[in-house]
């Protein structure tokens, strides 16, 4: 035996026993988070996949499909205008993002060889917030007005902790030599109208798709509550043309689809989701062979599905078995949960953002991890504490950051965050 | 005898190029070498910014996408 390498199985054998052997199948804690995590698990699978998670996936997929990513990257060079650097710094994450793993080199890169270490701090720290699926997640479950809060404070925090980093070291910077990266030259395939229109189509789909009932019976957003679906199918059509005119899809195919989904709305007019389901199946169907981008757009889309998917279940259900579904517990006491980070107090936001900074957050975790802690009494202000600092930093991140720019300038980064996420917390706790 | 290096630092996009770059020089048949590059600040220093990235001997040509096997085979010749 070659205990060097077998010591692993062994080590695993014994895990698995003794994790079994005494597995508290019976007490009623454990089995109730084992319902708590099946439980909620089947309500994201039922009320967030297919109108929320499905679309947000062909947006995100389209974006990487269809943006240049090259004409944003010009605003990062060492001769760009140093303002609009942490302009669009603060805000690329949104098209640049796509994939959380894209975000440390584009940083190292900014930093090393373009507009240097404050709009490279902005862009690192706005990146993982602001991309489309951390926004459409994070106001679908958490709330509308989370979302808009989580956006809203990676957007301005990161243009504040990026000035901040400039400043206190200053004299570093300058000292350092600088070298130009080799920015790629952007081409245009389309004007740019063409694909904002295509992109608008696609986002009205996804809102009015989910535009939930408001508590009153009148006012704008109930008239809009009650002719959702019209407006969806409105949209969805102006997407189909938009489609097949300006970016080749097949006629044939996109009409055959879109009459499928007619048919199919007229048929079961009290359950839309067959109807919308229908119209993105019949999508996929009509791009997914297809040469150049719109074969790029489908193969894009299904890569994050296969990447987001798995880790996102994952994450629901540990976090249903850890913390149950909102009123009800999992295996964490609700009380601990309140203890820690309840209220609004300083305490509990610092709490939460310095256990956010280090800790490691999977692709879109935080969204059902942060709804468990709601769920079990966390307060609204470090919960957007954990949500400014949880996704742009973590312990993995740190190593690598430090490698690149020094343990220094890591270690006043990782506090500025820490401070910010604190101070939003607690004012926005202050307000909701 | 060809040198074709993968620049990322390991995620699933990353995996792919390798494993497309390698199917291309496989299907022509040319003499080749794979070599993973994960080290970010080499990455940068390449002038890379957009991973997963190709460079074969040492010049970067694909930055920031994952082409189709056949684009990788014309760019391989």
């Amino acid at each position: 035996m070659n205990w060097k390498t077998e010591w692993k199985w062994l080590a695993g054998f014994a895990a698995a026993f003794f994790a079994f052997y005494f597995l508290p199948v019976g007490a009623p804690r454990f089995d109730g988070a084992v319902t708590e995590a099946l439980e909620l698990t089947k309500w994201y699978t039922r009320e967030h996949v297919l109108l929320c998670l499905v679309p947000a996936l062909l947006i995100a997929g389209g974006i990487s499909a269809f943006v240049s990513q090259a004409s944003v990257m010009r605003y990062f060079g060492a001769q760009a205008n140093k303002i609009l650097s942490y302009g669009v710094a603060s805000v690329s994450g949104t098209i640049l993002t796509v994939c959380s793993c894209t975000v440390l080199p584009l940083f190292a890169g900014i930093y090393k060889r373009g507009a240097g270490l404050g709009p490279a701090i902005a862009f690192l720290y706005s990146g993982p917030a602001i991309n489309v699926l951390a926004i459409v997640l994070t106001a679908r479950i958490l709330g509308f007005e989370m979302g808009l809060a989580r956006a809203i404070g990676a957007v301005v925090f990161s243009v504040v902790i990026g000035l901040a980093m400039h400043f206190i070291f200053i004299k570093e910077e300058a000292a350092k030599a600088q070298s130009q990266a080799d920015l790629p030259v952007p081409e245009a395939i389309r004007p740019l109208w063409q694909t904002v229109l295509y992109f608008a189509a696609m986002c009205a789909v996804l809102v009015f798709a989910n535009w939930g009932k408001a508590g009153e019976t009148s006012g704008f957003f109930y008239a809009v509550y009650s002719v959702k679906w019209p407006l969806t199918s409105l949209s969805a059509l102006a997407f189909a043309f938009f489609v097949v005119r300006w970016f080749g899809a097949d006629r044939i195919k996109i009409i055959a689809a879109s009459s499928a989904t007619a048919v199919l709305a007229l048929v079961f007019h009290d359950m839309p989701v067959i109807a919308f389901s229908a119209g993105f199946i019949g999508l996929s169907w009509a791009i997914n062979g297809e040469e150049g981008e719109l074969g790029d757009w489908f193969s894009a889309s299904w890569e994050l599905s296969k990447q987001i998917f798995p880790l996102l279940l994952g994450g629901v259900f540990v976090s249903g078995f850890l913390l149950g579904r909102p009123g009800h517990e999992g295996v964490i006491p609700s009380a601990w949960v309140a203890w820690a980070v309840g209220g609004n107090s300083f305490a509990a936001n610092f709490f939460s953002s310095i256990v956010a900074a280090f800790m490691y957050f999977a692709t879109l975790t935080e969204v059902p991890i942060l709804q468990g802690f709601i769920g079990s009494g966390m307060g609204k202000g470090p919960a957007l504490a954990l949500l400014l600092a949880g996704p742009a930093l973590s312990l993995p991140s740190m190593l690598v950051l430090k490698s690149v720019m020094g343990a220094k300038k890591t270690a006043v980064y990782v506090a500025l965050v820490v401070i910010m996420a604190t101070f939003s917390g607690m004012f926005y706790g202050a307000f909701f | 005898m060809k040198t074709i290096q993968i620049l990322g630092m390991g995620c699933p996009k990353c995996n792919k190029l390798y494993e497309h770059a390698e199917a291309a020089a496989k299907e022509l048949g040319i003499e080749y070498k794979m070599e993973k590059i994960s080290d970010i600040n080499k990455i940068t220093d390449m002038g890379v910014m957009m991973t997963p990235a190709l460079a074969v001997d040492g010049t970067v040509k694909i930055s920031g996408r994952v082409p189709t096997v056949e684009a990788l085979k014309e760019l391989l010749k």
